[in-house]
This record gives C-alpha cells, structure tokens and sequence, in this order.
C-alpha cells in the first residue's frame, strides 16, 4: 500500500489557518487545503484508493475513495451533498478540499460510502483479468487488498472479458499488461509531472483506454522503474524482476542507493542469499519516493561469474595469478610494499565512507606517505584546493529542501538529469512550484535542462570561466538574494572554473555545494582519502592539524604533500614510486586511460582490492576480494554532506570488508591499523571533531583562453549518461536497452555541412582511434560536438584518448552496403 | 494372600485372547512383499500433472509454497519464450522442489494451486537414505508422459492461446475431425 503521511506538516501554516471538520464522528482540524482522504489517513482512517498519491497532483480517475459528505448551508443548517433529486452523491475525498464545519462519513461509519465503493470496485475489476497468480505484483498489490476489504465477495460478472494480447514492451524494461491497468494515470501522472518524460498517456476512450506510447518514440526515461512500483495494480512489470519471485520470498532490507551521490534510501529484497530488486524507499528529505532506474536495476554486478572468491598471489614461477590462503596473501603484499618502498594509494570513488577512512589511515600510518587520491577521473591540483577549503569536512550543507526553497540556482559543469539523478527530481519539483529559477552554464540546452526550465548561458568546453565570472553581475540571476550553486566534478577539467566558482560565491553570499558523480566520493574526500586533506576536512599543510590527527592515530603524519591520480600513475610508471594498493578503480574512467593502463603494468609491486576481475586484478601482484555494498554495512556521504548509513543486506554472506583487508596488511607491516571491522573504524572516524582551524585558501587559478579547435574539427564536450557502460551495471540486457542509443550531438549547421540526417551513423575520431555513433542536433555551437563518454561500448577516453575540450573529426560514414543491394 | 481365582483362572483366562484370536482372520500385512492400494483419496507423493498435449499445468505462481505450513515447497517462476515453452501462457515453473523431510502430506498446497497443477498420489514409499533424495526435484514430481503427450519444451499444441487450455476449448487428442470439441 502506498500510503505516505501527509507531507502538510513540513511546512506548518499559522494555526489561524486551519480548518476544523468531523470525520466518521471525529473532529480534527487539518491546514487548509488538505485533502479529505489526507485528513482521514491523520486520524487513521483509511480511504480506499488508487489514483491517489502524495506526491502527484489529483486526478480523481479511479473514484474509489468515495465517502458521504454534508456541508453546512448559509443557515448553518447541515445538508448532505445530493446527486439526483432524492439520492445522496458520494463524493471523491481525494479531490475534495476541506471546509469548515464539513461532515464527512466514510465508509466505516455511512453504509452509501461503503456500497458506493464497493460498486466503484465491482466495476474496476470487471475488466480485470484476476490473473494474480501469474502477476508479479500479487501479494503486495494494492487492487488485491482492497478487493478484500472494501470490495463484495462474489463476483457477479458472467460475461465474457475484455482483452487485450500480452504484454507490451513500454520500453525494455517497463512492461504493460494492458487487462490489468485501473486507469489510474499514476503512471502518466508521475511521467509528466515528476520526471518530464510524457512520452506515455492514458489514450483511447471507454473501454479500450489504456496506457500507450508515442509510437515513434520509445518511451525513454532516467525514472522509468517508478511507474512500475506506484502503478497500484500489476499493470506495469519489469522485465528484469518478472516472474522472479513473491513477496513473501523476499527479506526486505532498508539500504542506500551506491550508484550516484544523491544518497537515495533504497530497500533492496534478497532470496536466497541474492539480492533479485530493489525499490525506492521513502525518505521526505532526500529522495522522497523516487529513485532512479541505475539505482533500481543495476544490482546485478555482484554476481557476475568474473566475482573474485579468494585472495590470489602472482606466482614467481609461472607468472600468473595463483589461489592463497588470506594469511599468505596478508605477508606477501606486506612484503611486497614494504620492498617497494615508496607506494601511492588510488581508491576510486565506490567506497564507503569507513572504508575510505581505512585506507586514508592505511596511507599514512602504514605506507607513511600523502600519495593518496580518490579521484579516479580527470581531475586537478586547482579542484584539490577548492575542495581542501570549501568542501572537506564542511557537514551538512545546502540540502534538498534548502533547493527547493532558494530563489535561483546555478549549475556548473553538471547535467543532473544525468549525474545526479535524485538531484534532478528535486530540482524540478521545485522548478515546478514556480520559487525557483535555474540557471546552468552548458554547451547546449539538454533534455534535462529543458525539463528544469532552466536558463542556458552557453559555454563551450574550456570556456565556462567568462561565463560563470559573468554571472555575478547576471540581474535577473540575483545570485544575492538567497541563491545556491551546484559544482559539478567535471569542472575541474577547465583551469580556473573553480577560482571563479570560490569568488563567484564569495562575492553574492551564494551558498555552494560540490555534486560529485559517485556515491563515495563525498565521503571519501571527509575521510581523508586526498593528499592534501586529513580525516574530518584538516588541511595537511597546517601543524596543528597534523597534531590533531597524530593524536587519535598514536604516530605521526607524514609531511610530503601527496600526489594526485595522475601524478601517482606517472610516478609509479617512471619508477619513482615502488608500488601501488588500488581499490575499485575503473582504469577506463581515468584522463588518459592507455597511460593508466601502461603505468599499472609497469609499477613494481600492485596490490588490488577488488570486487570483480578488472584491467587493474589483471596486472596486480596479490588481489584481494572486497565485499559489494549490499554485503557489508556502512554509511555514504550524499553531496548534501549528509551521512547515510545501511545495514548489511546479505546477513550470510561473509565477504570482507576493504578495512578488514588494509587491518590485515596493516598488521603484517607491523604497524597496525587499530581496528578491524566496520563499526571500529566508523567510531575512529567519529572521534574527529569538525576542524574549526585554518582552512587551505580558494585557489586562484588564472583562466587559460581555450584553445580553438583547430581547422576541421571539433571541441568536444562530453559527459557520462546515467544509463551507460560501467562495471557496476553490467548483468541487466534489458536495463541497458532502455538507455539512449549514443548519440553525437552537433549543431545544425554541422549536420547540413556532413551532409547527413538525424539518426545516420557518424565517426568520430582522433589521431589515437575511431568511433561509430549515431548523430542527433542540438544547440550547440558550430565548432563544438557533444558525445557520451562511455555509453555503448564506446569509451571516448579509451578508444579515442579524447576527452571535454579534446579537438575531435567528425565524418559521415557511408550508409551501409546492404541497403544498395536491396534497391538492385 | 491371592485368592484361589487369582492363583489359578486369571492366568489362565490371560490366554483365551491368544486362544480366541488364534481362529481369526490374520491382520497382519506383508508388507513390502505385498503390497495393498491404499484409501482412494489418501494424501501420498505430489504429481505435477500435464496437459494432454505433455505441457506442464504448473504456471510457477508459488501459491503452493506460499500455503505449505511446513515451508516444503520451493519453486521459482520464469517467462516462457517463443523456442521454449513448457506451459500454456507466459509463466512457468523453472525450479519446483518438494522437500519430503519437511512436509506432512497435508495437502493445502492441492487446495492452492490454481490450476490443478499440483495433485496427490497414493504413492506412500517416501523413505531414503539421503536428505538430498528426498528432496524431490521437478522431474520426479513430474507426471509420467502418457501416450500423445510429448516432453516440453514445445508449442501449445492443443489451441491457439492460454485461453482455449484454462476454458477447456481445446482439440482432443481423439477428435478425428481435428476441431475444437467444447
Ligand atoms: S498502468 Fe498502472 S499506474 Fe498506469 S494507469 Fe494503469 S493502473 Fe494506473
Ligand atoms: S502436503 Fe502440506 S506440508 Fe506437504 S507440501 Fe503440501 S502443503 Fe506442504
Ligand atoms: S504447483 Fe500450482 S500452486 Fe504450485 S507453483 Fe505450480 S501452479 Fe502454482
Ligand atoms: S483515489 Fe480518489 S478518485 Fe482515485
């Protein structure tokens, strides 16, 4: 059942302004405005719904909620609401405002409410097939329940059914089986209103209306799996949960979503010691009741058959890869680090916030250096900064609510829709309610931004920093009056973004927020997993800080400053450092990823901590196999700033923990971690209090005029899409189906000067590799294109070594043979 | 001090039950030598039970496991595809197990099953030697192939749809004439 308390409480009116009714006897006051059946839900009675929602504006489609009402006349004098001279019309008390001195009966209490929902019901499972047990939704199912309590036992239905064939594919992953649906229009609703994606209504009439598409155009959404789980009946199905199990299999456990930095609640349901879906979990002041569909269907991961079971060594002998026992694995990378003398520490952005504070102690009390980076992506010594003085150990911070209440916001070198999902939802809701203008720096107007409503100042890769300097003074911006600014991590990519993003919020009092793309890399970052930056936000450079640290930790810290991603790779590839620990990296992710690889191979001595078999396991000399989210607990930190802990989902499952690795190691190299386990390490992390020292200054990077492209190509501006290639969504087919199809976006004249059409095949390439992708148009400037970094197979770092601001070529590829031999 | 009666009838009369029974009709069974049919509807081995054309009736639907107060019962569902059906419609059961060790033969899973997939025999022989025997996997439980039947995966046979098997409008194996017998 959907039911969600009334969301009326947040934001409390003034006591004058509210409403006293009775209801089944019982007189309540409620805010102005509320919702009878929201009214009822607060003095626990329960009106039987379905098109109802908390969240969605009100239809009144289904008429279920039927109850008995009476208002009182101008004489003061009660007078039941009537329908046809002579009998009472119940009314829908989910559309119906209260009103002073109103007296409503529902069903519990009027005998015409009950029988009129009992009618309403008769006729809504007239054309329902009753095929529950064949229906994923059966046992959970809203239709069912309600059957039963507000519904007649008989059926006195004789005739044939309406039906229609069996499921249709909404899109690949969302599937329809028309018989079932009740017309509620949750689905349309949410689509429309929530996501921004309509390209689904409820069209026909009568009893041929049913939920459709736009024939020409799947239906293509980042939020899809929502219908599925708001739909009240089991009209809407996912391909990948279908027939998979019953509720009464599942063990239901509350957890966070891992797969971007919006901190969603999600629960996740296992059989069986395997996690088979997840849902979205309601939590009013982060996600709500939405998530995404990678939060909701790329789980898959942790049981692909290249899962690592046991620690392996590198065998001297035969120079592969061979099985160990943990004690061994333990002394030989202790051995190999110790012989390798100066070691750098990558650990990616997939860690929890205590694992993450494993290896920051790991580096520097164990390895005795500051080379330690979380950063696995393009990043720069001018982001280090800007996160060492406005963003390490800050808590919480602008928040979701804090969006929807500020008057503009601005986002820089981030495309919600896409990076941040959860962020998205939240963004356009408040677009929606009209307080809130939005405002982005971007090459081009998205889908995304459009459906923010949001104003493009268009910027072309490498050259945001004039606009975002530009919108200090932007009058209709009034960045002053209570405005925020969302950073995301790509602008770190364009030299001097972040000096102005400092002074640009310094200067109008703006509030800021950094919007990572990944789960940990907020906390991470408030661990102490960057060179430059100690546990709780304590900047390395300062010595009282360093004292701080040294003082829970019983050693000192080293005084090196650290090297970044980049700088580690180089180093370990020109020797100068010995060896490596890398955990969960993704080599392809990274600026350069052919010199990553190289460096990796090259490096003396490589210890992996891994979940699945990877480019980095392939050169190590000991891997370790770590636990995946749902087989450990700990906590995220969402970009709010906000700590989202979880449980352990698999209680069976006995993986290891990255901290439980690094304490072993640790142990072997006689300098011991201190803790051992989750919940020790996350105490030892607490025991930081905020750092209310000198903080390390803004950086102020001068701006470097970007290049242009040179004569016959293209910069290119590029970002992730949420649904693209990634070792954590691999093992859905129909997950990655619904995403887009790659697409290279370029301006109009662009495409006219190719001589190709929207949808032809293009290439893209560089002096390193080509590319294939289909073309679409955009408002892009002439000289600038757009492509998924990595979507489709195509990971433009990797195949064309090209990356935001890169200049690319662009061709049309002929079309192909085949299509000439049909026309012979 | 006994009486009389209890020092020389009573032990006597001890012996007139062996006496009289001697000149009854034996109830002993030899069992397993021979072997006797069991009450007609007696609650024996389960039988997953097929459509004429060999399709199994199972759809997968777990109503079964959900009713078994032993917890006996574990099936998981799948989609049948166009290559490889095993059910009329769309859902089948991939995975059944019984587990004998667990259930008492009470016969709420028959109760349950919607399409009388899931019926009992009087087959009472459900002794082994190993747990793992006597949890009984689809195949086991599965009804033997009688004559015109044909192991799945194969087409729906007998209709068009899933609708001409549950409405029961489907072609006898019998009909001559090749059409739909009502
Ligand atoms: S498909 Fe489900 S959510 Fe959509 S209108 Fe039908 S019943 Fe409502
Ligand atoms: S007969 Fe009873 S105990 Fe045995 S499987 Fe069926 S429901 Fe369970
Ligand atoms: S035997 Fe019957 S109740 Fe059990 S899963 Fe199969 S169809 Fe459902
Ligand atoms: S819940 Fe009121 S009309 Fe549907």
């Amino acid at each position: 059942m959907t039911v969600t308390p009334s969301k009326a409480g947040s934001n409390a009116p003034a006591p004058q302004d509210l409403v006293t009714l009775t209801i089944d006897g019982i007189e309540t006051s409620v805010p102005k405005g509320t919702l009878v059946i929201r009214a009822a839900e607060q003095i626990g009675v329960q009106i039987p719904r379905f098109c109802d929602h908390p969240l969605l504006a009100p239809v009144g489609a289904c008429r279920q909620c039927l109850v008995e009402v009476a208002m009182p006349g101008p004489d003061g004098e009660l007078r039941t609401m009537m329908g046809p001279p002579g009998r009472v019309k119940p009314q829908a008390s989910c559309t119906l405002p209260v009103a002073e001195g109103m007296q409503v009966k529902t069903q519990l209490t009027s005998p015409i409410a009950d029988k009129a929902q009992q009618g309403v019901m008769e006729q809504l499972l007239i054309n329902h097939p009753l095929d529950c047990p064949v229906c994923d939704k059966g046992g959970e199912c809203p239709l069912q329940n309600q059957a039963m309590t507000n519904g007649r036992g008989e059926s006195r239905f004789q005739e044939v059914k309406r039906t229609f064939p069996k499921p249709i594919n909404i899109s690949a992953q969302v599937l329809l089986d028309r018989e079932r649906c009740v017309l509620c229009a949750r689905c349309t609703r949410f689509s429309e209103q929530v996501a921004g994606d309509p390209f689904i209504a409820l069209v026909e009439r009568g009893a041929l209306q049913q939920v459709g598409i736009y024939e020409k155009e799947p239906y293509r959404s980042n939020f899809s799996g929502n219908v599925i789980q708001i739909c009240p009946v089991g009209a809407l199905t996912s391909a990948d949960y279908r027939f998979r199990a019953r509720p009464f299999d599942l063990v239901s456990t509350p957890s966070v979503a891992e797969h971007d930095s919006g901190g969603a609640a999600i629960r996740v349901d296992h059989r069986r010691g395997k996690v088979v879906r997840r849902l979205a979990w309601n939590d009013p002041e982060v996600n709500e009741e939405w998530i995404t569909d990678k939060d909701r269907f790329a789980f898959h991961y942790a049981n692909r058959p290249d899962r690592l079971t046991h620690p392996q060594v590198r065998d001297g002998e035969t120079g592969e890869l061979r099985p160990a026992s943990w004690p061994e694995a333990f002394a030989v990378a202790a051995r190999g680090l110790r012989a390798a003398g100066r070691v750098g520490v990558l650990t990616g952005g997939r860690l929890t916030r205590e694992d993450a504070y494993g290896y920051a102690k790991f580096a520097r009390v164990a390895l005795g250096t500051n080379d330690i980076d979380f950063r696995s992506r393009p990043a720069s010594a001018e982001e280090e900064q800007f996160l060492a003085s406005r963003v390490a150990g800050r808590g919480l911070g602008v928040t979701y609510t804090d969006l929807e209440r500020a008057n503009a916001v601005v986002l820089l070198g981030l495309e919600p829709e896409e990076e941040a999902g959860t962020l998205f939802l939240r963004l356009r809701k408040a677009y929606r309610a009209g307080g809130t203008r939005i405002f982005a720096v971007a090459p081009f107007t998205s889908n995304g931004l459009r459906k923010l409503g949001a104003t493009v100042v268009k910027a072309a890769p490498g050259e945001e920093v004039p606009a975002i300097e530009q919108l200090a003074h932007d009058g209709e911006l009034a960045l002053d009056g209570g405005g925020v600014i969302l950073v995301g991590e790509r602008l770190a990519t364009v030299p001097g973004a972040l000096s102005a993003v400092a002074v640009l919020a310094s200067q109008t009092g703006a509030r800021l927020a950094w919007v990572p793309r990944r789960a940990g890399d907020r906390g991470a970052l408030d661990a102490g997993c960057l060179g430059s930056v100690l546990p709780g936000g304590r900047p390395l450079a300062d010595a009282g800080a360093r004292v701080d640290v040294g003082a829970v930790w019983g050693s000192t810290v080293p005084t090196v400053p650290g090297r970044d991603t980049d700088g580690i790779l180089a180093a370990a590839a020109a020797g100068e450092l010995g060896g490596l620990v890398v955990a969960g990296v993704d080599l392809d992710d990274l600026a350069d990823p052919t010199a990553a690889r190289a460096a990796v191979a090259s490096a003396g001595f490589v210890v992996s901590l891994e979940l699945r078999a990877s480019a980095v396991t392939e050169h190590a000399d000991v891997v370790f196999p770590v636990a995946p989210v749902a087989e450990k607990p700990g906590s995220f930190v969402s970009w709010e700033g906000r700590v989202r802990p979880f449980e352990k989902v698999l209680e069976g499952s006995n993986a290891v923990p990255d901290v439980r690795v690094l304490a072993g190691i640790a142990d072997e190299l006689g300098t011991p971690l201190g803790f051992q386990t989750i919940e020790a390490a996350a105490a030892e992390l607490d025991e930081f209090a905020s750092w209310d020292g000198e903080r390390a200054a803004d950086p102020t990077v001068a701006a470097s005029p970007a290049a242009p492209a040179p004569a016959g190509s293209h910069r290119l501006a590029t970002w992730k899409t949420m649904i693209g290639d990634g070792p954590m969504q691999d093992g859905d087919p129909a997950y990655h189906a619904s995403g887009p199809t790659p697409t290279v976006l370029v301006s109009a004249a662009t495409l006219e000067s190719l001589g190709a059409a929207v949808g032809d095949q293009v290439e893209l390439s560089t002096d390193t590799g080509t590319a294939v992708l289909a073309v679409g148009v955009a408002d892009l400037a002439d000289d600038v294109v757009w492509a998924p970094t990595s979507s489709g197979g195509v990971n433009l770092g990797r195949d064309l070594g090209a990356g935001a601001g890169s200049a690319v070529r662009l061709s049309l590829v002929p079309a192909a043979a085949p299509a000439v031999q049909e026309a012979m | 001090m006994p009486t009389l009666k209890e020092q020389f009838w009573d032990p006597v009369a001890g012996f007139g039950v062996t006496f009289r029974t001697m000149f009854r009709k034996v109830v002993t069974e030899q069992y397993p030598k021979e072997k006797k049919p069991t009450a007609p509807r007696f609650h024996g081995r389960h039988q997953l039970n097929r459509w004429p054309d060999g399709l199994e009736k199972c759809i997968g639907c777990e109503l079964c496991a959900w009713a078994c107060p032993a917890d006996a019962i574990y099936v998981e569902g799948a989609s049948n595809t166009e290559d490889a059906r095993f059910s009329p419609g769309e859902r089948y059961g991939r995975v059944y197990q019984i587990n004998y060790l667990r259930c008492i033969l009470c016969g709420l899973c028959i109760e349950a099953c919607p399409t009388r997939a899931l019926t009992m025999t009087n087959e009472y022989e459900l002794a082994d030697a190993t747990r793992e025997d006597l949890i009984y996997e689809k195949q086991d439980l599965l009804a033997p192939l009688l004559p015109g039947m044909e192991q799945p995966p194969h087409p729906m046979r007998l209709g068009n749809d899933d609708g001409d098997y549950y409405r029961g409008t489907f072609r006898r194996q019998d009909d001559e004439t090749g059409e739909a017998t009502q």
